[in-house]
């Protein structure tokens, strides 16, 4: 009787477990299988009613601390959008594969270089019936910065906060190497005239250690390059972010067309031969040592603020590192020299950051709303001046450069509109080629081929691939054309 | 199968159910369309166009391809049979009885526990030409040292010494096989006058086969699929003259920067291919040597 009682006891619980067990198991998989098949829900609107625009930008610190004001200013200034920024790092990859998910932000801050090859693979939203409605046009910009929005005849993007490149130069070096501290090279043959009594090397004569200038090294001595390098004028691979387009300064062009690499012209042979001559005249080991002794590019051991090299190729960018850096330093910008002043006057390398409606966006025309206002006037500046950046816009304020914190703006300005101003080639293949180029470079400064050996190899491999990329635009040209002529932001 | 055996198998399936669907949606489906993409033109965003073997015959006129798997291949051949070296003689070391032995075991394991990223971190300020401690640690003695990193001679050399620098996993796998080795056979060993290095080629080596042939096959995967301490210290452009470029860098670098993806599937499958190849070749010509009690 027991038995039978516990056994029944026994067979209730069981039950009653295994009831549970089901109704438990049936929950989970009704669970896995709704997360595993579902997107996750993504409000679209705020609490408050107002269309939920998603904007990625890559900018961290006082610059994106800058473009948030921009934002809040926006956010205030209607109540219909409400913009939701979020910094992303490694957006140009991350926002790919945000596109191709299907989830993708309705604006994102992406590269100018990053233009083309979005666009091309059909990833961006074109905005020409955007900027018609708008009666935004090519006249309100610095031509440009207009130009690097574009590809294949649409426009992609509009630029956010754009940068040239300038020579820099410290002019106590200048006056301590016994030359005019307000007059920078004009010229390559300048620039390395002036380079070699800037340099300053240790080398032991008649069995004394003695440091002096490069320039008055005897001719056996430059030869025997027995000599420790001290400071350099200046190097070309310092930092050396832009050493595949130094061709530009020689008047060499990376690419004839969408088509043709012409890595081996004889302006960027010549580019090329100007960087191995010196490791040929400084000593290639020589340079290395002291390249290994130079500091990080974001700290008071910067090679020009450490005052080891006393000319540089940089940024607009590079007053905010001076300002926190090295405050006191006395220093000066111009167009970094080209080799034939007259022919090649005020050269400049010009990016742009900027803003695009990535295809498959939630709120494409909300997004364009956003994308106008930071290109008026007020905001642009604001977010420029807090940035440390130039106005990409054909006007500005009045007082804009008196409100401006970097003293040379205005060069930076300049160079962007001159007829000097260069970018990137338009390439889907750039990053390859970029790297390649590098590559090169550094083979050519390790003296272990020709300029044109390197040079050969670079274009061979890159025009193959760019065939190759070619022959795929040509099989769907036709087609995305028309999607692209077709699409109304209505 | 009765109803109940058929019912349990079902719940059984019901409870695995995460595992398996988690195993064909990320694992089974997309090692599925690496294969398809491997024989397109695929650029992530278009659609795939279909270029048959393309991808496969372009690897072999790419000079790039075969110097990141050269650059691949000659390092695994020295950094594991050196990193298989030194995790055995360690734990070896580490096995006798001595004072502080936890806490040595502790020491040599500490480097598996760092994160790849501050590894390479470490070891750029350690293998620095001009102000590093290893530069330093060798002038001490009258060498002058290389610039590691600098000169393509050194680059892969460097590697090696960071890859043995982090044995401890293995190491502690070693330890863990030695520790079960039966004491009796040292013992009957000792009576019949072995040497300790007889008793480790005789009796260690064989009873610790298996986990020997375990580091040996992992070692090989690592190895060739070695990424994030060339990426972080020689960029994406592999050092000086290409002596970095490791085969998962160029690979990624053609997937996510310069957009061939169909070609870094094909890249992908033939480092299955080789990867495959490699552990055949160590099971085969081990097959014989290892020893499993059991059998």
């Amino acid at each position: 009787m027991v038995m039978m009682l516990h056994r029944l006891v026994y067979l209730h619980y069981y039950t009653a477990l295994n009831r549970l067990f089901r109704a438990l198991l049936a929950a989970f998989l009704v669970v896995f299988i709704w997360t595993a098949g579902c997107a996750p829900h993504r409000p679209t609107h705020t609490e408050d009613g107002r269309i939920l625009v998603r904007y990625w930008e890559k900018w961290t610190g006082f610059e994106g601390a800058a473009m948030q004001a921009v934002v809040d200013d926006f956010n205030r200034s209607q109540d219909r959008i409400f913009v939701d920024m979020l910094t992303v790092s490694e957006i140009d990859q991350k926002l790919m594969l945000a596109i191709m998910g299907g989830h993708p932000p309705d604006v994102a801050g992406l590269w100018s270089h990053n233009v083309n090859v979005y666009a091309e693979r059909g990833a961006l939203t074109p905005l020409d019936s955007f900027l018609d409605r708008a009666g935004i046009t090519q006249d309100d910009y610095i031509p440009v910065f207009w130009d690097l929005c574009e590809h294949r005849g649409f426009m992609w993007a509009l630029p956010s906060t754009p940068a040239s490149l300038a020579l820099h130069w410290n002019k106590r070096l200048f006056r301590e190497a016994g030359l005019d501290p307000d007059r920078p090279p004009r010229s390559i043959a300048e620039l390395e005239a002036m380079n070699e009594r800037l340099t300053t090397v240790r080398i032991v004569r008649d069995g004394e250690r003695m440091e002096i200038p490069f320039s008055e090294l005897t001719e056996a001595e430059r030869e025997a390059q027995a000599f420790t390098v001290l400071r350099m004028g200046h190097l070309p691979d310092e930092p050396g972010w832009w050493i595949p387009m130094w061709g530009f300064w020689f008047g060499a062009d990376l690419a004839a067309d969408d088509r043709t690499i012409t890595a081996v012209s004889p302006e960027n042979l010549e580019a090329f031969e100007w960087i191995q001559m010196y490791p040929r005249t400084y000593g290639l080991h020589n340079l290395r040592r002291f390249g290994s002794a130079l500091g990080a590019f974001a700290s008071p051991q910067n090679a020009f603020l450490d005052e080891q090299v006393a000319m540089i190729l940089q940024g607009v960018w590079m007053f905010n590192f001076i300002d926190r850096y090295a405050p006191h330093m006395e220093w000066g910008v111009a167009a970094f020299p080209s080799v034939d002043l007259d022919r090649l006057p005020d050269v400049t390398i010009v990016e742009s950051d900027v803003l695009v409606i990535p295809n498959g966006a939630t709120h494409p025309k909300a997004a364009f709303e956003f994308i106008q206002y930071v290109n008026q006037r007020d905001p642009m500046e604001k977010l420029v001046i807090g940035q440390r950046k130039f106005s990409p816009l054909a006007e500005t304020s009045d007082d804009f450069i008196e409100r401006h914190p970097n003293p040379h703006i205005e060069t930076f300005m300049e160079l962007a509109q001159s007829s000097g101003a260069r970018y990137e080639p338009r390439l889907s293949v750039w990053n390859e080629y970029r790297d390649e180029m590098v590559v090169a470079a550094e083979r050519i400064f390790s003296m272990r081929v020709t300029p044109e050996e390197a040079l050969s190899s670079v274009e061979d491999r890159i025009q193959r691939r760019l065939d190759r990329v070619m022959h795929r635009w040509d099989l769907i040209r036709d087609e995305r054309l028309r999607e692209w002529s077709e699409y109304d932001a209505r | 199968m009765t109803r109940g055996e058929r019912r349990t198998l079902l719940i059984g399936l019901a409870f695995i159910s995460p595992w398996i669907m988690g195993l064909l949606l990320m694992n089974l489906y997309p090692v599925l369309a690496t294969m398809y993409y491997s024989f397109t033109d695929y650029v992530v965003m278009a659609r795939p166009i279909w270029i048959g073997t393309l991808n496969y015959r372009e690897m072999g006129t790419d000079p790039v391809f075969w110097q990141s798997l050269y650059n691949t291949v000659s390092y695994a051949l020295i950094a594991i049979p050196l990193g298989l070296l030194f995790s055995f003689l360690i734990a070896v070391m580490l096995n006798q009885a001595m004072i502080g032995r936890s806490v040595f075991r502790t020491i040599f394991f500490l480097p598996a526990m760092v994160p790849f990223v501050a590894v390479a971190m470490i070891w750029l300020w350690v293998f620095h030409g001009q102000f590093g401690i290893l530069n330093y640690g060798l002038q001490l003695i009258g060498v002058d040292g290389p610039n590691w990193l600098v000169d393509e001679r050194y680059t892969k050399p460097s590697l090696v010494i960071m890859s043995i620098w982090s044995v401890g996993g293995a190491m502690v796998i070693c330890l863990a096989a030695l520790q079960d080795v039966p004491r009796q056979l040292y013992e009957s060993a000792e009576l019949d006058g072995a040497s300790f290095w007889r008793q480790v080629w005789h009796i260690t080596i064989p009873m610790i086969s298996p986990v020997l042939y375990f580091n040996l096959i992992m070692g090989i995967i690592i190895s060739l699929q070695l990424f994030i301490q060339p990426y972080i210290m020689f960029g994406p452009e592999g050092g000086p003259n290409r002596s970095a470029l490791f085969y998962a860098v160029y690979l990624y670098e053609n997937a996510f920067s310069y957009g061939n993806m169909g070609y870094a599937c094909a890249m992908a499958w033939v480092l299955f291919m080789i990867i495959v190849i490699m552990t055949w070749l160590a099971t085969r010509s081990t097959r014989k040597r290892i020893y499993y009690a059991g059998e």
